[in-house]
């Protein structure tokens, strides 16, 4: 049926993609050379697999767990905290059955270590929408041993059998006689205590914060300026330091001009050249700033001879060359998807539609410019604060460019402002080696922090999007056959630097193994390198192949003079969850309505409708849309998502808005554009996002099917510029292809 | 020259033209206000000067010499900047959170200026960028202060 079964674990779908690899193996080869890229260097993790019994990853307590005198519990989570609420969520879902209310947990993101490769059992990775649905049961059992332990201590201290005790938030009570224990004052017998793994889980009717809305714990702190970010690190004797990047990527530093002068100015410590780029390092960053800038650095040309983890951008490469270029690009497709006969069909269909789609590289620009801070040790020991969605990865890269073990390095993890795929390991997007570097140069500390320029300038992108699309309708209108070809490269296989010999899931995700039931459907993708740094964007492949398939589908739709919404509900026939799905955003809406309208206040508005099943969930988005004063106005945007079931409803409801945010920002605004082999846009002046006037209200519906658990922090956004697109391709009467929604001209058409 | 930061005066030597932002984060060492562009778009830095919204990012501390200026830090120590903190937690506004401190300090100086803003008044005044886009919660929890 499908080919996208894929044993390339890239840091998205693993739920989807079991790992049958034995532990050994696991550790030894694959870990490195699928998951990084990298070779795995000897170290603990290895030796660990050759000696003994391995850890199990979420069941050694005091690893995670530290119960204070007071009954406070400090946790150490697997999974990074950048917004998505994972810290509160994983309080939960340990709370719930260790019996220890949520409120009272503080959380902080654990140390690399193989106790929190809890992603399926096999490894640590904060992202893909993965983090909870990978880890539910193992972190419940988690939580269920701790109380375990707690409830042993009890039984040890009272000299009375475990059944006669029971648990209630916070303590251990003896049935018989109400005496109470306080967990604060067992935690010290308990933690020492060797108990069993296998520990019954709580049935989810007694649940008592599972499925709430509990409030978030790092919300107060977050209000307040309390908050510590990557940026706010601060350790005793720090120099602070800036870069200049090379203005192309593979470019290096020859002469500096003005060095004496630069180094001569107030506060600088020093100047410095790295790979790529100008550094200098001040007693005050805003020094070093000044100074890095005012530095005069002739560049010269990458050398061919030099073997780089990296493409070299060319001096004339061009965004726009690159769209003509996929677009016209007719080499060897790649098969994800082959279902019936498109050729025949193709053939003897009434009418045949064909349209080219494209949506535009995009950027992070994540509010938070990247920051690290890098300290070596008198003992050999390297301390790394560093944004990151993956610590044992940075640990390992970071200890191969030391030269040290990678125990010897401890990577701190802090609060990411931002991260939406932005702090995986990329390597020309990584400030880490060069804090590093300059922290070696200077014998101290070094906290180096990108410029928002400079972030620009070296960001890895979400790839630009181009599809071929061709369908064939019968004589009723109906489709009867998709073809889709998708050239260029999908992010997971550049990351993870697997050949192009097949198709990259994420360059075909959202247009492959879509659920309509079209009998006829090819879906292949012609590999077309991008000499740009591309990566994963809040929903990956979903987040432009949403816009080009969906879009087509309305396209498809007019042309067999079909109603958008009739014709999905038709093609979902028989799919009992995307049906309930797709009615219930419309009565969310108050029932399709496709338009265009005019609405109570004189404008003329028209609807859209798009459907995703990205990381487990399905979605289903409904936009409103006039056009005012040349301005797309978006006027409500309703979502259902099915996830399954969740945590939080409260943290799903606000992942979807964040989510529709920052899909809506793609669709009217954000366009990464090259010319010269360098970025246009440098900041926010000239790379908008979304405002808070153009946020229309949200509406979320949370439908919990029962279905194995999805992702949340992504699902909501593929939806959005599809949505939005074909309520203003309907409003104009004639199609629009093409993103941002603001290169369009907003005349209606003459028809 | 001399600084007056949530009431204390600060003795400080740096180049007049300093961008606040970087005096209070490097010289004062209070990082609550943070660094989103440096160029007045994103309105991570915004602080109060003598009671009125200011984006330090591009604000010379030479020009704030004999002002008052105030910091998330010293929200709480204000009543208005204790109801905003509290609507932020009623409508569990934050997400990566990066740019809260500026988008309460701009919420504060507008409630500040005017305890019931208007829908318009709200959406002129409330102008920071949020990547997580938190914007309808923010929305919200002005709203909640400005009816309270």
């Amino acid at each position: 049926m499908n080919s996208l079964a894929s044993t390339d674990l890239g840091p998205h779908d693993l739920s989807e993609t079991p790992i049958n690899l034995s532990r050994r193996g696991f550790l030894g080869a694959s870990f490195g050379a699928f998951v990084l890229g990298v070779a795995l260097p000897a170290g603990p993790a290895r030796a660990q697999a050759g000696a003994g019994p391995a850890i199990d990853p979420g069941t050694r307590v005091p690893a995670f767990l530290e119960i204070r005198p007071d009954g406070s519990v400090l946790l150490q989570s697997p999974f990074i905290e950048g917004g998505q609420g994972i810290f509160t969520a994983m309080a939960q879902i340990v709370g719930e059955e260790m019996d220890a209310d949520p409120s009272r947990f503080s959380v902080v993101a654990a140390p690399p270590g193989p106790d929190y490769l809890v992603v399926n059992g096999k490894l640590r990775i904060t992202g893909g929408s993965m983090s909870v649905r990978t880890s539910y049961e193992r972190m419940r059992r988690l939580g269920a041993i701790a109380r375990r332990m707690l409830l042993q201590a009890a039984a040890d201290r009272l000299g009375v059998p475990l059944a006669d005790l029971r648990t209630e938030p916070g303590k251990v009570v003896h049935i018989a006689s109400g005496r109470e224990l306080a967990y604060g004052e067992l935690a010290p017998a308990a933690m020492t205590l060797s108990v069993p793994t296998d520990v019954p889980l709580k049935s989810p009717a007694d649940f008592r914060w599972i499925g709430k809305s509990v409030p978030r714990l790092d919300v107060a702190d977050k209000s307040t300026g309390r908050a510590t970010y990557s940026i706010d690190v601060a350790v005793d004797g720090m120099l602070l330091a800036a870069v200049q990047h090379a203005p192309r990527l593979g470019c290096e530093p020859a002469a500096l001009l003005n060095e004496a002068q630069v180094g001569a100015m107030r506060g600088v410590h020093s100047v410095h050249r790295l790979p790529g780029a100008v550094a200098v390092v001040a007693d005050r960053w805003w020094r070093a700033r000044k100074a890095v800038e005012a530095l005069q650095v002739e560049w010269k040309e990458a050398d061919p001879f030099v073997q780089r983890p990296f493409p070299v951008m060319p001096a004339d490469f061009s965004s726009a060359a690159l769209k003509d270029k996929l677009i016209a690009s007719h080499g060897k497709a790649l098969d994800a998807e082959v279902v019936g006969d498109v050729g025949g069909a193709m053939g003897k269909a009434a009418k045949v539609v064909e349209a080219v789609y494209d949506a535009p590289f995009i950027a992070h620009a994540q509010l938070e410019p990247p920051a690290a801070t890098a300290r070596f040790n008198a003992d050999g020991t390297l301390d790394l604060w560093v944004p990151n969605q993956a610590p044992e990865i940075f640990q390992r890269n970071a200890a191969k460019l030391a030269g040290l073990e990678p125990e010897q390095v401890r990577v701190h993890s802090p609060m990411l402002g931002g991260f939406f795929g932005r702090h995986f390991y990329y390597e020309a997007s990584l400030a880490f080696p060069q804090a590093m570097q300059l922290a070696k140069a200077v014998g101290r500390p070094v906290k180096l922090i990108w410029s928002r320029e400079e972030e620009f300038l070296r960001d890895t992108l979400r790839p630009m999007g181009v599809v071929r699309f061709k369908a064939g309708l019968d004589a009723r209108g109906k489709p009867v056959a998709l073809e889709a070809e998708v050239p260029g490269e999908g992010p997971r296989f550049r990351v993870n630097k697997v050949p192009l010999d097949k198709p990259d899931p994420t360059a075909v995700e959202g247009i492959a193994e879509k659920p309509y039931a079209i009998p006829n459907r090819r879906i292949s993708q012609i590999p077309v390198p991008y000499p740009v740094m591309i990566g994963f964007w809040r929903s990956v492949g979903h987040s432009m192949n949403g816009f080009l398939y969906e879009t087509f589908f309305d396209e498809m739709a007019d042309a067999g003079q079909q109603d958008p919404f009739a014709l999905r509900l038709e093609l979902l026939a028989g799919n009992a969850r995307l049906t309930a799905l797709l009615k219930s955003v419309a009565d969310l809406s108050g029932g399709w309505r496709r338009g265009p309208y005019t609405a109570a206040d004189g404008s003329r508005r028209a609807r859209g409708i798009a459907m995703a099943s990205p990381f487990g969930s399905e979605v289903a988005t409904i936009a409103e849309v006039s056009v005012s004063k040349n301005t797309i106005v978006l006027h409500d945007i309703w979502v259902a998502i099915d996830p399954g079931h969740v945590v939080n409803p409260a943290i799903v409801e606000a992942q979807v808005r964040s989510a529709v945010g920052n899909g809506l920002s793609t669709a009217l605004l954000e366009e990464v554009v090259y010319e010269h082999g360098r970025p246009k846009a440098r900041n926010y002046d000239q790379y908008p996002i979304l405002p808070p006037d153009r946020m229309p209200p949200v509406h979320v519906r949370i439908i919990e099917s029962g279905a194995p658990m999805g992702g949340v922090g992504e699902p909501g956004v593929p939806g959005v510029p599809p949505a939005v697109a074909n309520a203003l391709s309907t409003l104009l009467g004639r199609r629009i292809r093409s993103l941002p929604l603001s290169k369009a001209p907003l005349t209606a058409s003459a028809s | 020259m001399e600084l007056r930061i949530n009431g204390m005066t600060h003795q400080i030597d740096v180049e007049p033209e300093t961008p606040l932002l970087w005096v209070i984060r490097e010289e004062l060492g209070m990082t609550g206000t943070k660094y989103g562009c440096g160029l007045a778009q994103c309105g991570a830095c915004t602080v109060m000067i003598d009671g009125r919204v200011a984006r330090s990012c591009v604000t010379p501390v030479e020009s704030v010499a004999g002002a008052e200026v105030t910091t998330i830090e010293a929200v709480e120590t204000d009543p208005v900047g204790r109801k905003v903190v509290a609507a932020w937690i009623d409508n569990q506004v934050p997400q990566c959170g990066y740019c809260q401190s500026g988008q309460v300090m701009a919420a504060v100086a507008l409630l500040k200026e005017n305890p019931s803003p208007g829908e318009s008044e709200i959406t002129e005044a409330m102008v920071n960028l949020c990547r997580c886009a938190t914007y309808n919660a923010i929305h919200a929890a002005v709203r909640q202060v400005a009816k309270a």
